[in-house]
């Protein structure tokens, strides 16, 4: 990639510049020893990503919780007014809310199993040595360098009526639904697509974990009589804790944050049966304009998330105790 | 986009950090944890198709006129290019939208925040992973605490945020962010996953380097540039590609950002063929054309790719 | 990037070149969206994927440029489908176009937040116009269209008359039941997949626009218009909910499917579907394909006489537009009654003057299209006159949405009204 050999050619002449300046008298002669001035450099080369992130991460976060209190719009002649939890209170009043609570929480409790257990499968079968298994790593990783509104797109074309999947399932016998258009499939159809498209991600990681663990362990349980579903039992399941644990996490806070796909294939329809809370903050707030209701939105949003989460860690953490 | 989040990381993961380097996925001498059989060579294939044919569908209808691509769905027809293929949707494409103009500000943009990501992140990376300060466990902590919030939920806020900065530029001080190529750029910049995985890289390379480079006289921000960083080619890779993908992924960002078309990257380009005439020819051509830059790169830099994923995860 | 050792330094220095390096890359871009400085007028419409109507436009600007020297109007072209959010990002950073159009019930709500400028001086050439294609709100004109689009029942005579069904008139259109028993025999015929298609597989403004007057030809509304202050009773009223019910039992009962093609005017044409509820602007498509058989019916009387949806694309100029005469300027030359009439023609629809409709082929009296000018004097109904609207619009699309899809029509209607209620009440009334 080009932008790696210019990164690499730059700190080379950097280096060479480095060099000649060593000879020079001046501050950067003395070593750095004292604990003040090291951090005082330590604070100056955060510097440039704190402010970055204070700008544009911290700043809107604590903008969500202020503006959650208040009426506040997009656009609006009239200025925003503290307004206390009203727009709490009508969040929990709306039907919406509760359809796509109850969505977000099916699509991520049934593609967090899933999803890995599947690439976990695609890990093992391409993690052998044989010729043209980097074309199959290749393949099943396409997907994931697609970006997902092209992703969303093509799928879109294909979930149709007479689209080409349900083409392939009548070459089977089978009459598909209509997808998309159907409460009852529509977010199978979400999560097929999604798990489809990222499985490629988690099969790398996955594949990462399996290779370190040591061969020899094998040929040891090789020795004791072990069969293939022993050893997966017994060597490579436990070998893979740390792995488990980083796919369980990533996995989870992405299907939380389930948004392009709905937004491009069923804006959240049919019957509010693909509606994510990521969806409807993003549609209250840009669409209709009520950036205040779509700050509480997010707030609730970001409880849920930070709930799970410590959930997440506290079962992986007994568990590898 | 599952490459933009990450996990929230606790210090018992860091610990396994030491052996980062060995990202590289070799195949096992002996393929006993993997499956080998004629039974798996099957189940390969048929997954080869699950995993490629949409996208060569993709392809291949991008050359074909609507009612042929319809008609073609019922048949392996689907998947050939045959029958009457030209490239009309192609031309169609460049009449319906400025598609060099769109595909220069995705590069500029891209460039521009992945060479900015891989500086102003590995700075603070070594920051906190080489010269220990009081606090710096603590900011780190904060830094990965950031990753569970989705850039989704952020983005009315900050748009409404952008709109008050002010901003140094050739017109003078100006206020408001909105519809231009910085807004694009300078808030996804700073991304504490990147900084996360300078960290654990940095952390594994023996500290024992800075101390001699210290009694040569060195100082941290030279131990940084000619030490650390020209031993670190595979972190810059990895950080270098997963900053890649989602921002040249980027969609609802510019698309409530940026309005001028000579501002707008290639994502949101797809607007312009959900209309009332929708065809579906013309948006495979587009959905192709703005896929093929990046597939190209990572057929190329395929191992690169590959790996920067794998090292991204933790090993055991 | 020239990086000097010292830490300092380096954190100075990347900031340093991380703001030219943005702003070199700004500035290309940075003159498309400024109001009209150095005379010229940037001007916004949402037909980038329209090009007959884009086409027209062009002309008149290109006009324009030629007949004076003072001004020069420069368009550029967004796709419809996220217009409406340009122009809102727009106007939060005050980086609006001087000159723009408008979906006709979106003009309340932007003159309200303070985006559009009233029309001056144009009071005597747009009384000529038709009501429904001028855009007001509190007593000011802020834009005008060229066309205004009717709303209508396309089938064909042939049709109607093999099943034995009376073909209806502006006086005499179908009543609820002729209407139902009509496409119940078309259903029973088994000759079409769609007894009627109305196009649901179109997004966006077509739901309130087309599906509203449905509503309202019930009794019911999309809000009180009685001070605009809550949608109880119009919305959720017993009318509305009769209405809901007869909408999803279209579909339960098979006359309407839920889901339309990608083209339902392609799916009339080749015979999937025996009427096509749809615009004006699918009349050149259909007579071409039936001619003289081709019929466009008033919709049917649900109980409160015909309603079609008034009011389409309209064009006015910004409140934060630095050349207020020129933009003003540009409108009156655009207003003349050739370009009414050359717009209208392009793109098949209903001209705003009757000297315009005078020059376009089949409007003129007797032609074949003086029924869709009939139509529109007839039973249009604005949208609602008030800033909530594109609120209720999005309201309604979702409501209507969920009732086709077999929501519970009551409850469904009630959420609705809740919502709207708490938004006209959120932004004080909009007064």
């Amino acid at each position: 990639m080009t932008t790696i050999t210019s990164a690499e050619s730059a700190s080379a002449t950097r280096r060479g510049r480095a060099a000649r300046r060593g000879d020079k008298p001046g501050s950067t002669r003395t070593p750095v020893k004292g604990s003040r001035s090291s951090t005082t450099t330590a604070l100056l080369m955060l510097a440039p990503a704190g402010v970055l992130l204070i700008t544009f991460l911290l700043v809107p976060i604590g903008l969500t919780f202020g503006l959650a209190f208040t009426n506040a719009r997009l656009i609006s002649p009239r200025p925003a007014e503290f307004i206390g939890v009203d727009n709490f209170v009508r969040l929990f009043e709306d039907d919406t809310f509760w359809a796509s609570l109850r969505n977000t929480v099916i699509f991520a409790a049934i593609i967090v199993p899933v999803q890995s257990a599947c690439a976990l499968g695609l890990a093992l079968l391409v993690n052998v040595k044989m010729r043209g298994v980097n074309f199959f790593r290749t393949i099943y990783f396409l997907p994931v360098v697609t970006s997902m509104v092209v992703v969303s797109m093509l799928w879109l074309f294909m979930y149709q009526k007479n689209g080409l999947i349900n083409q392939v399932l009548l070459k089977f016998g089978i009459e598909g639904p209509d997808w998309l258009g159907d409460p009852k499939t529509a977010l199978l159809a979400i999560i097929l697509m999604s798990a489809w498209q990222a499985m490629g991600f988690h099969m790398v990681i996955w594949l990462s974990g399996l290779q370190t663990i040591p061969g020899d362990l094998y040929e040891a349980a090789e020795l004791d009589g072990a069969g293939t579903w022993e050893k997966f039992r017994y060597v490579t399941w436990p070998g893979l804790r740390a792995t488990r644990t980083f796919i369980l996490i990533t996995i989870t806070i992405s299907a939380f944050a389930l948004f392009t796909q709905v937004n491009i294939m069923t804006q959240g329809g049919p019957l509010d049966s693909t509606s994510t809370v990521v969806l409807m903050a993003v549609r209250t707030g840009f669409q209709q304009q009520q950036t205040g209701y779509a700050s509480a939105i997010s707030l609730v949003f970001f409880v849920l998330v930070l709930a799970v989460t410590l959930v997440n860690r506290r079962l992986t953490r007994d568990k590898d105790a | 986009m599952s490459t933009a989040t990450a996990p929230g990381l606790g210090a018992d993961h860091l610990a396994h950090v030491a052996d980062s380097t060995a990202t590289t996925p070799r195949g096992t001498t002996d393929g006993r944890h993997g499956i080998r059989k004629p039974l798996a060579l099957v189940g390969r294939l048929v997954l080869c198709l699950v995993f490629g044919l949409p996208l060569l569908f993709m392809f291949v209808s991008s050359f074909k006129p609507d009612l042929q691509i319809f008609g073609d769905l019922g048949s392996w027809k689907a998947f050939l290019p045959v029958g009457d293929v030209s490239l009309d949707n192609y031309t169609g494409v460049f009449g319906r939208v400025p598609f060099a103009q769109f595909m220069t500000n995705s590069v500029v943009i891209t460039v521009v925040t992945v060479v900015l990501g891989v500086v102003v992140n590995s700075m603070a990376a070594f920051a906190l992973a080489r010269i220990k300060f009081r606090g710096s466990g603590l900011v780190l902590g904060l830094i990965l605490a950031t990753l569970i919030v989705p850039f989704e939920t952020l983005a009315l806020p900050l748009l409404w945020w952008v709109n008050k900065l002010p901003f140094l530029g050739p017109d003078g001080l100006t206020e408001g962010w909105l519809d231009t190529y910085q807004v694009q750029i300078i808030p996804f910049i700073a991304n504490a996953f990147s900084i996360f995985l300078f960290y654990q890289y940095f952390d594994s390379i023996p500290k024992e380097l800075d101390e001699a480079a210290k009694v040569d006289g060195a100082g941290w921000f030279r131990i940084y540039r000619s030490i650390v960083m020209p031993l670190s080619g595979p972190a810059i890779a990895t950080v270098a590609i997963l900053t890649f993908l989602p921002t040249w992924n980027q969609y609802l960002w510019p698309l409530m950002s940026v309005q001028s078309e000579e501002l707008r990257p290639v994502m949101v380009g797809i607007d312009y063929f959900k209309q009332l005439n929708t065809s579906w020819g013309q948006i495979m051509a587009y959905a192709s054309m703005i896929t093929a830059p990046v597939l190209v790169l990572f057929i190329a830099f395929q191992r690169s790719f590959i790996n920067s994923i794998a090292s991204s995860g933790v090993k055991g | 990037m020239k990086l000097t050792p010292t830490p300092k330094r380096i954190a100075v220095g990347l900031l340093a070149a991380a703001l030219p390096l943005s702003m070199a890359a700004c500035t290309k871009g940075g003159s498309s969206s400024s109001g009209g400085a150095g005379g010229e007028l940037t001007m916004w419409t949402h037909n980038a994927g329209n090009k007959a109507e884009l086409a027209a436009i062009q002309q008149i600007v290109t006009d324009y440029n030629a007949s004076q020297s003072k001004y020069k109007v420069k368009v550029q072209a967004f796709p419809q489908d996220s217009y409406n959010q340009s122009v809102v990002a727009a106007a939060a950073s005050k980086k609006l176009p001087c000159i723009l159009d408008i979906d006709g019930p979106n003009v309340p709500n932007w003159a309200w937040a303070g985006y559009l400028a009233p029309l001056e001086g144009l009071d005597d050439t747009l009384s000529k116009y038709l009501p429904t294609v001028l855009g007001k709100y509190d007593n000011k004109t802020y834009s005008y269209g060229y066309y205004d689009v009717a709303l209508v029942m396309v089938t064909r005579k042939t049709i109607l008359d093999k099943y034995g069904i009376r073909v209806p008139t502006v006086e005499q259109p179908w009543t609820k039941d002729e209407f139902t028993a009509a496409l119940k025999k078309l259903k029973a015929s088994g000759d079409f997949q769609n007894p009627l298609d109305i196009a649901t597989s179109f997004t966006g403004e077509w739901w309130p626009y087309a599906y509203s007057p449905m509503l309202q030809s019930f009794g019911g509304d999309l809000v009180n218009r009685d001070g605009y202050k809550t949608a109880d009773g119009a919305l959720n009223g017993p009318k509305a909910v009769e209405w809901a019910k007869w909408f999803r039992g279209l579909v339960t009962d098979g006359l309407v499917p839920l889901k339309s093609g990608a083209d339902p005017a392609k799916d009339f044409i080749n015979g999937k579907s025996a009427i096509l509820y749809n615009g004006t602007w699918t009349a050149v498509d259909t007579r071409k394909a039936f001619g003289k058989d081709t019929l466009f019916l008033p919709p049917p009387d649900l109980g409160n006489g015909p309603k079609i949806g008034g009011g389409s694309w309209q064009w006015g100029i910004s409140q934060n537009c630095s050349d207020q005469a020129g933009a003003l300027d540009y409108m009156k030359f655009a207003a003349q009654d050739k370009y009414v009439a050359s717009v209208a023609r392009d793109t098949n629809n209903i001209p705003a003057t009757d000297a315009a409709a005078a020059q376009v082929k089949g409007y003129e009296k007797g032609g074949e299209n003086q029924v869709f000018l009939d139509y529109a004097k007839k039973f249009a109904v604005l949208r609602p006159v008030t800033p909530g609207y594109p609120f209720i619009a999005t309201e309604f699309t979702k409501t209507a949405q969920d009732i086709l899809n077999g929501a519970d029509p009551k409850q469904a209607l009630d959420q609705a009204v809740k919502d709207i209620d708490a938004n006209q009440k959120s932004n004080g009334y909009f007064q």
